[in-house]
């Protein structure tokens, strides 16, 4: 579904990528990790494509299309969805609102009806519940005002509603109590099917406990310098990065 | 270059146009106060740019066009008039109404039927024909005779208006709306209504004024109002101004409040080529509310000046003003906004706010928030920013399928929101986000 050929990646003369190779298949969840500043953030956005990233060499490709060659809404038109670490608030545009836009600007690309808005508050209101976002916070304007964990689960709301093929959530586990990360859990797990792939990007080891990964990636220095199943998850809990880091420098 | 004396005489060939007896029949405290207009005209300070009230806003061109005065009414077809005025209806809104056009108030468009007792609404062209010493009350009470040379153009040469009077106690059952319209005309018109808005002790009034014209409609329009408030009277007064990009446009508002009185105004400023919104107001007794907010979208060839003078002359008053911009392509515009307290006015609570919005980097904005405090016991603050829209929001809607245009035009709705939610008739409201949202589909998105 998604495959990534020695990409090479800088922000203003900065590297952040240095020939990353990554694989995914339909239907996979694939965990990446890493610590701070290694590149999972910018690995996500570039994915999504958001202006400002240089991509040196390399290609990525997306159910055999040049993916660097769409516009970010191209790309969730595509089915991409990214789930981001620090959702921006957005004064004065109304949650419900953008959500309709957005799912219609969706519906339209893919040549399906778009929801009218009878239709698509009973749809919202239905998921939102799903997710356990308070039916309040849809009337307000995105993200002014939510704490971390509404943020969050607004981002799966999203997801939810959007039905994409490639779910990348970038650090959507940090800064989550316990129950928020048993929702969102159970959000990602209720979407997990056969035609739709996950890359998970987390620090911890948390999130892996409620939803279980096909594959396991270690993000360093901006290279995937291991690969293997969720039990590396559980060896990097233990071990840290630094046996890695070492690795990589010998 | 525009000397002093190149200016004076664009004003005395514009004072000359008057009819030789227009003015006869007057009573005599009007003579009084346009003889002291003309003498303003010919020798107080002329406009310049060494005037803080004007220094980023040039009268150049406008010195450049010559303008007709126009004495009495055109013959207009009403018909055809009407078809224009349906075009720009706000739909849905329920109003009295009052047309002006070309600075002349038509009955036979307007629509006042009904008006609650101790109401009247009348143009102040009859009112002076049929019962002139009524008005000498109010007119130039507000407006101080020689401001500056257009006000006192105005004061000379004015000669229809709308006149609005609200007896105490009574509350207006509906809002009252007044369209201006500008016609395309052979000549290019000087258009110089004023207006007297009296609400007596207790009384209630809003007020829509709505600025329109013809395309490409070339003109000057002059506009001055005059507006006193007296104990406990609330007015909400808002004012929409959507005009041809060849007009030039001054509305210099005059606002008097008593003991207790509130004001709340919202002006949406999508301009001409080239205009300026004035307030200038006082409070007169303790205890009253003034409230500015007002929206300013500027695009290419547009200058949009927006000049606010609030005077807290007496103590426990409350004055708010909120202004936003939204500039485009080579669009400028100037915010300059006063606050005075003086020594006397102790607990005075000021608010003055401008927050622009920049699309484009030749897009210009001249921000000046002024506090002037002279009292020690106030609350006074101030604040302006100037940004534009943030790349990582953009990129957000982006990545949920929305195509950047209209992620672009979601944002300056946004941004624009709150001051739009001022306006508390949903029509209008409705109307206003519709105008935005057709000027941020339009032009405004040429990426540079």
């Amino acid at each position: 579904m998604l495959s990534i050929n020695n990409l090479h990646v800088s922000i203003k003369d900065k590297t952040i990528l240095q020939g990353l190779n990554f694989e995914i298949q339909k239907g996979e969840v694939h965990a990446i990790m890493g610590p701070n500043g290694s590149g999972k953030s910018s690995l996500s956005h570039v994915i999504a494509g958001r202006e400002g990233y240089q991509v040196t060499a390399g290609e990525v490709n997306y159910n055999g299309e040049n993916l660097l060659m769409l516009t970010p809404e191209q790309r969730a038109h595509h089915g991409i969805f990214l789930g981001m670490q620090y959702p921006v608030e957005l004064p004065g545009v109304n949650n419900m609102t953008f959500m309709r836009e957005s799912l219609n600007a969706v519906r339209r690309a893919r040549g399906e009806p778009e929801h009218d808005a009878v239709a698509f508050m009973k749809l919202v209101r239905e998921k939102a519940a799903q997710v356990g976002l308070h039916e309040k916070l849809l009337k307000r304007n995105v993200n002014e005002g939510f704490s971390g964990g509404e943020k969050k689960r607004n981002e799966i709301l999203q997801m939810t509603l959007l039905e994409p093929s490639l779910v990348i959530l970038d650090e959507t586990d940090s800064g989550l109590d316990i129950d928020a990360l048993r929702v969102i859990a159970e959000g990602i797990n209720t979407l997990r099917s056969p035609e739709r792939s996950f890359i998970l990007i987390t620090h911890y080891q948390r999130l892996l406990e409620f939803v279980q990964p096909d594959f396991v990636s270690v993000l360093l220095n901006g290279k995937i310098v291991r690969s293997g199943g969720k039990e590396l998850a559980l060896e990097l809990e233990e071990k840290g990065y630094n046996w890695l880091e070492e690795g990589v420098a010998a | 270059m525009i000397t002093q004396e190149s200016q004076r005489r664009w004003l005395q060939q514009h004072l000359q146009q008057r009819m030789p007896n227009t003015f006869a029949h007057q009573p005599s405290w009007l003579k009084q106060s346009r003889a002291q207009a003309y003498k303003a005209i010919t020798e107080s300070a002329v406009v310049n740019r060494k005037q803080e009230a004007w220094r980023y806003t040039s009268i150049e061109n406008l010195l450049k066009q010559h303008f007709k005065h126009v004495a009495e009414p055109m013959l207009s077809t009403p018909g055809s008039q009407n078809r224009k005025l349906q075009y720009h209806n706000v739909a849905n809104l329920d109003a009295y109404r009052v047309v002006v056009i070309d600075g002349f108030y038509e009955p036979q468009l307007s629509d006042i039927r009904n008006l609650p007792e101790g109401v009247s609404v009348k143009s102040l062209r009859h009112v002076l024909k049929t019962d002139p010493e009524y008005l000498a009350t109010w007119f130039g009470k507000t407006a101080p005779h020689s401001e500056h040379v257009f006000s006192a153009l105005n004061t000379a040469l004015t000669n229809d208006g709308v006149f609005l009077y609200v007896d105490k106690q009574v509350e207006l059952d509906r809002p009252i709306e007044v369209v201006y319209l500008a016609t395309d005309n052979d000549h290019s018109l000087l258009l110089q209504p004023r207006n007297l808005f009296v609400l007596e002790d207790g009384a209630k009034a809003t007020l829509v004024e709505r600025f329109i014209s013809d395309k490409d409609g070339m003109y000057f329009q002059n506009h001055l109002t005059e507006i006193t408030l007296g104990q406990d009277a609330t007015l909400r007064h808002y004012r929409t101004q959507n005009e041809s990009r060849q007009a030039y446009h001054l509305s210099s508002i005059y606002l008097s409040q008593q003991a207790h009185s509130h004001y709340y105004s919202t002006t949406l400023a999508f301009g001409a080529v080239w205009s300026r919104t004035e307030y200038q107001a006082t409070f007169k007794q303790a205890g009253a509310e003034c409230n500015l907010n007002g929206l300013y979208m500027v695009g290419d060839k547009q200058l949009t000046d927006i000049h606010l003078d609030v005077r807290h002359s007496v103590p426990d008053c409350v004055s708010r003003e909120r202004f936003k911009g939204v500039l485009y392509g080579k669009g400028r515009a100037v915010f300059d906004g006063h606050i005075r307290v003086d020594k006397q006015a102790q607990h005075s609570d000021a608010q003055l706010n401008n927050d622009n919005l920049l699309l484009t980097h030749d897009a210009e904005i001249d921000s000046k928030p002024q506090l002037e405090i002279y009292a020690d016991d106030v609350k006074c603050s101030h604040g302006t920013t100037v940004g534009e829209l943030d790349a990582q929001q953009v990129f957000y809607l982006r990545s949920r399928g929305i195509d950047e245009s209209t992620a672009r035009r979601m944002l300056c709705l946004g941004f624009a929101k709150d001051i739009v939610e001022t306006i508390h008739l949903p029509a209008l409201q409705q109307d206003a986000i519709l105008k935005l949202s057709e000027l941020l589909t339009g032009t405004v998105f040429v990426k540079d």
